[in-house]
Parts: C-alpha cells; structure tokens; sequence
C-alpha cells in the first residue's frame, strides 16, 4: 500500500473536516427549552460530533483500503468500529452505537463483496454450481419452514417476538398473492390492499352480524376478493405497465373511501369491533368462554395462558401461507401458470399462439385477490377490530416493495424480503426517529446491490434430465 | 395451383391505422400445399397484411376467408385455435423461458397426447434447440431464436403457417438455413406458408407463387420464377441486393 497511504489518510482527513465543519453546528449545538418564560438555550454535544468525525475518518479510511483492493488493513478497521459500536465503550448516545456500528459492517461488507460477488458468478456459471445453488435454495427453503415451525415452542417466543412473527407472515402470505398478479403474471397491481380490506370486512360483517365462525367465512372472504378482483380485472384489461398501475391504486382508494363513507354497513371511521377471534374445533382461546362456547383449556385441560392465541394464530397464518405458496408453486407447473408467465414476457407472442389473454388475466387477478381475501379474514379475526385507517395505499407500497425486492417470481425472495421490511423497523425501534431512516437506507442498498431483487434467478418449471415430461 | 379451393382467401380487404389507410382492397389467395410469398418495400403494407390475416388490427372492410369460413371477426386466439400459427416480426420468443418452455407454449392449443410426437419432429428439424433445451430463450443467438420461434409455431401442428420477415437481422448463412427449413416443412410437413418478406430473392426462389406490395396495394402477382425474372422486380428489389 506504500506510496498510497498517505494519499488515503489525506482523502480521509479532507472527508473528517468536511464533516465536523458541517457537523459542528447541526451536531455541535443543541436547543433546549429551558422554562417559558426564559426561553431556549444552546446546550453543547462537542462529545457526540467528536465521536462521528472520528467515526467518519475511520470509515473513510477504511472503505478507500477497501476499493484498493488492501482487505486486511480494510476488515481491521471495519472490525474495530463495529466492536466499538457493539459497544463495550461507552459513546454519548445510542444513535452513534449504530451509526459507528453500521459503518464498520458497511466496511466489512464493501471489502468482501467483490470476492463474495465473483464467487458466486462463478458458481452461476458452471452447471455443477447450478444445481449446487439449487440444492442450496431448495435446503434453504425447508430450514426455514422448520424454524418456522418450532418458533413458537423456543424458550425466547415472548409475546412480543410471536406478535412479530404473526406480522411477518401475514405479509410473506400477503406477498406470495400479490407475487401472482406482478411476478407470474406481471400485472402491476398498485392496489392489492384492496382485497385484502374486502376479506378483513368479510369477516369482520359476516361474524359480527350473522354470528358466523372464522373457518365458515374463509371461503366467502376469498371468494368476495376473487369477485372484486374480477370486478377490477374486467375493465383494466387493455391497460399495461404504468397504466394499469394507476388505476389498480385509484381502486384501492376508492375501496377506502367506500369503507369509510359507507356508514350503515361499515361503521365508517370508527370501525368494527369485538370480532371474534378463530376457533380450534369449536374451543375458543379466552379465560371465560362466552355463552354456549367452552374455552381451549376447558377443552384439554391445559390451563389459561395469554399466548397460547398467538401461538394458535400464529399457526393458522402459518399454514395458510404455505396453502398460498404451495399453490403458486403447482400453478407454475400448470398450462394456466405457464400461460401467465408467457404473458408477462411477450403478450403479442401469447395472443399468436393462441392464448386468450382476457381469461388468463383475469384469473391471476382473482386469483391473487383470493389470497388477499383469505388474509383479510385472518388480520380482521387476529386484531377483533378493524377500520378503514388499516387498508391504506402505503400497506400496497410494502407488499409491492416485499415482491420486488424479493425478485420478482421468487418465492424465497419474498420470505427474506417480508423479513427484512417487516423485521427490521420493528428491530430498529431503538433507532427511535432514524428508524425509517434506516429502512430506506436498507432497500435502497439491496436495489444498489442485487438491481433485479434479492433472489432474481428464475427456476425453469420443467427440468428435464431430472424427470421425463410426463405429457405437456 | 391457384384454381384448388384456396386454404386462404383474402378479398379486397382495406385496414386503417386510425385515419390512415395501410391497405386498400388488397385480394390474394393461398392454396392448399403452396409457398406464397408477399414481397415489397419498407412500409409497403406487408406486416399489416399479415397481422390482419391474425386479427389484429381487424380489417375495415373486406373478407378474410380460411377454409371458406369467414375469420375477419374473430380475435386472434380464436383464429390461431382454428389452425393458423403465426412466426412474428422480430420472432417473440419469451426470453426468460427455457427452449423446451418456448416449445410447450407453442402446444397451448393442441392436444398433449401428441406433445412427444411433435417436439421430437422440432428437435429433428432444429437439432441445435434439443442441444440448448434448457437454455434460456434470450440467451440464444438471433438464427436459434428465429429456429424457436418457427419451432414454436409448429408445436400447434398449423394448416396454415404465416412467417413474418424471418431472415430479419440475421446473417446471410443462416438466411439460407432459416429458408431451406420452410421448404421442409411445406414438402415434408405439407404445412401450407404464407410469407412476407423483404428478401426478395430467396423468398420469391423458395416460393409457388409471389405477391408484390406497393403502398397498400397489390401491384404484381405471378409465380415466384415470374416474378423472379420479372423486369420491374429485378430493378425495384433485387439488382445490388442478394443476387
């Protein structure tokens, strides 16, 4: 590294001094309400600005030696600012833990990318490594369902991590639909929440006011989404690309709107209360059983316990979800499926072989409105109260961002994405105000990294030397 | 040859792209068994006359008769299920699907029972798709591609074949690879071809009888030597070009 050295520590110097001469008056200084009637007064953080100019010096240092291809000198540095975050020392705020901390592992990750990066195009490359990479996805696959399976039996399944992994899987479900419409079928659908507040309303109307259960009504709530998602299909049609994407967002708007102006079936704003929640062969999970019902631990002797709802719940999200994936995964190997990624890809060269592009649209739209529905009852069932205020264009953004960040198709893709944009804020919530900061920060570096998603390779729906063809 | 009941018949049909007419009164007939070639310039009207034989745009006026069923009305997909398979401009394969996914969408329409049986005969044709089954449609070069989109279209088992512009952007080697493959399928397969090409002289060398198109019209008509030695053909679309 000889004659560059220097050259890097200058660089390095010139980045630290850009930063606490901004540093010092954003950082430096802070207001303080000091009574009303004296006013506000400065109160200094030199500590804190120090901290980060030394931070920044390090990090910059540390990502020149990376692209200088020096990845020892780089991984030190790296290490060190991300023990320092780790925190055995002290720093002035939380904030800087995570900051020095980030920045040690954004090092780190920056001096083993290349290597890491060509390793795996090295392995794309020989067909050895592909059914490698394959084998490794489809092993990948079944841990995850395992760990899955026995989260809720750990020792660490508090209340608050099975709330969050209740969460996660809602949306794994609600991205594995939607990956229907925009991955198979590459319809742009900017509104999904739509049927996912048609099936939470379903649920919500039809147990509230007919007294029916969770299980009679999941069929109803999908097959409601479907309709609505013919409804919607029939007249967009013609549409394409962006087009298509702005009306299917006017859609789910006008959804909203319904829900909340349509007072006497909906409630309106204020919503719809005490939905019961599911039952496991007619025992509810509650410490006194309403009138004609007997509770869970009536039924087995199991005495009451608060989480064993979330557990149960947990279970029933988990299930349909794979319902959902198992689904998607079989329709591929069928002609309908087939014919949905062939629309994606040329729709001219579909109608030319004599596809109908109508009939295949439109049962990817109801299709994946279905799911919608099934996951809409089970938020409603889940949460005993809905309202309009749930089913917003934003809940749209994030299942659209799951499925494409996950690489659009890829059903292991939407697992790691749902995990990382439901996950994360809820881990970053020590982040305080930089918590959103952090999640944009995090898909903006995966769209920097892998541009096509996290998982964009697509598996051929027929392998042929594993398996003859049997039929078409 | 022309005076057997023709498998197509196309009578004095007028498309329009919104106000602008690209065909006017074009008639033309396609026999049972014949190569016929529609030749002409850049925006002559051939594609247009093509994609209205499929549908799309739809004729204005006219008849578009195939087997002496009217098909003008139809939408597309109803007229490539009634036996007409379409080789589109620019070939559209679907590039992110294997050759053997390419080769099972061709078989949408046709019964799966035969399925073995015809993608066998495509691989015969085209031994270098069977090499390249698994690789992606976009990976392929422009002639293997031009081979997966001719190969698609037979998995239907078409009556009629309609092939637009195939020997677009490819080398004149597998030009002639691409041609030599059409003749086998009329002689061996006794799929009846309509193409339109701007390729004068192998089209017209490959072909029964030829078409000549000039701004939406058909100015010249004959069989493919005719027209071959026809004196206005050579000057307008073959002196200084492939001959």
């Amino acid at each position: 590294m000889g004659p560059r050295l220097p050259a890097l520590l200058k660089d390095a110097a010139l980045t630290a001094f850009v930063a606490a001469a901004l540093g010092f008056f954003i950082v430096g200084f802070r207001t303080v309400d000091i009574g009303s009637t004296k006013g506000l007064s400065f109160d200094y953080q030199f500590a804190d600005l120090a901290v980060a100019v030394v931070a920044i010096f390090v990090g910059r240092l540390g990502l020149s030696l990376a692209a200088e291809g020096q990845r020892w000198p780089a991984l030190i540095l790296g290490a060190v600012l991300g023990i320092v975050g780790a925190g055995p020392a002290k720093l002035p705020s939380a904030f800087l833990h995570w900051f020095v901390g980030l920045a040690g592992l954004l090092i780190i990750a920056r001096t083993l990318w290349p290597s890491a990066n060509r390793a795996f195009l090295q392995a794309r490359q020989s067909s050895r490594g592909q059914s490698a990479t394959r084998a490794g996805a489809r092993w990948f696959g079944w841990i995850l369902l395992a760990v899955a399976v026995v989260m809720p039996l750990m020792p660490f399944a508090d209340q608050k991590t099975m709330d969050l992994g209740v969460l996660i899987l809602t949306y794994v479900m609600l991205g594995w639909g939607l990956n229907i419409v925009v991955g198979l079928a590459g319809l742009l659908d900017l509104g999904y929440v739509a049927f996912y507040a048609v099936g939470a309303y379903s649920y919500a109307l039809l147990s509230t006011q007919y007294g029916l259960g969770f299980w009679a009504v999941l069929p109803i709530a999908g097959a409601l989404a479907a309709t609505f998602g013919m409804v919607l299909g029939f007249p967009v049609l013609r549409l394409r690309g962006d087009y298509l994407a702005i009306v299917t967002l006017g859609f789910g708007e006008i959804i909203r709107l319904v829900l909340i102006n349509w007072v006497d079936l909906t409630n309106g704003p204020a919503g719809i209360g005490s939905i019961p929640g599911p039952t496991l062969l007619g025992a509810v999970f509650a410490e006194n059983a309403p009138p004609g019902k007997i509770t869970f631990s009536q039924m087995t002797g199991i005495p009451f316990d608060g989480t064993q709802r979330l557990v149960f719940l947990y279970y029933i999200i988990l299930g349909l979800a794979l319902v959902t994936n198992l689904f998607a995964l079989r329709m591929r190997r069928l002609p309908v499926g087939r014919a949905w990624e062939a629309l994606r890809e040329d729709e001219i060269a579909c109608r030319a072989l004599g596809i109908n592009p109508t009939n295949t649209k439109l049962t990817a739209f109801a299709i994946g409105a279905m799911f919608a529905g099934f996951a809409g009852s089970f938020f409603a069932a889940k949460q005993r109260f809905i309202s309009p205020e749930s089913f917003v264009f934003i809940e749209s953004a994030i299942i659209l961002a799951i499925v494409v960040l996950g690489g659009m198709g890829s059903q292991i893709g939407v697992v790691l994405a749902a995990v990382l944009l439901i996950g994360l804020p809820e881990w970053f919530r020590d982040l305080g105000s930089y918590r959103m900061l952090a999640f944009g920060l995090a898909m903006v570096l995966i769209m920097v990294f892998r541009p096509r998603g996290l998982i964009a390779h697509r598996e051929p729906s027929v392998r042929l030397r594993a398996a003859p063809p049997g039929g078409r | 040859m022309a005076e057997q009941q023709p498998i197509l018949e196309v009578r004095d049909v007028a498309t329009f792209y919104g106000a602008i007419q690209a065909l006017h009164g074009v008639d033309l007939d396609v026999a049972k068994g014949e190569i016929v070639t529609l030749i002409g310039a850049n925006g002559a009207g051939k594609s247009t006359l093509l994609m209205t034989i499929c549908g799309s745009p739809r004729a204005r006026s006219g008849s578009i008769k195939l087997d002496g069923e009217e098909i003008g009305h139809l939408p597309t997909h109803q007229i490539v299920r009634r036996g007409v398979a379409q080789v589109p401009e620019g070939r559209r394969i679907f590039p992110r699907m294997s050759v053997f996914e390419n080769l099972q969408m061709g078989a949408t329409i046709s019964d799966p029972a035969h399925f073995q049986q015809d993608i066998d005969r495509v691989f015969a044709m085209f031994p270098r798709l069977a090499e390249r089954r698994e690789q992606r449609g976009g990976t392929l070069s422009g002639g293997e591609q031009q081979m997966l989109a001719i190969g698609r279209a037979l998995m239907s088992r078409p009556r009629l074949l309609l092939l637009d512009e195939p020997s677009l952007g490819l080398a004149p080697l597998i030009v002639q690879q691409i041609f030599d493959a059409i003749g086998r399928i009329a002689r061996e397969e006794g799929v009846t071809i309509f193409l339109v090409e701007q390729n004068a002289y192998h089209a017209l060398r490959l072909a029964t009888r030829g078409y000549v198109l000039v701004n939406g019209r058909v100015r010249l008509s004959g069989t493919g030597r005719e027209l071959l030695a026809n004196a206005d053909v050579r000057s307008a679309y073959l002196e200084g070009g492939h001959a």
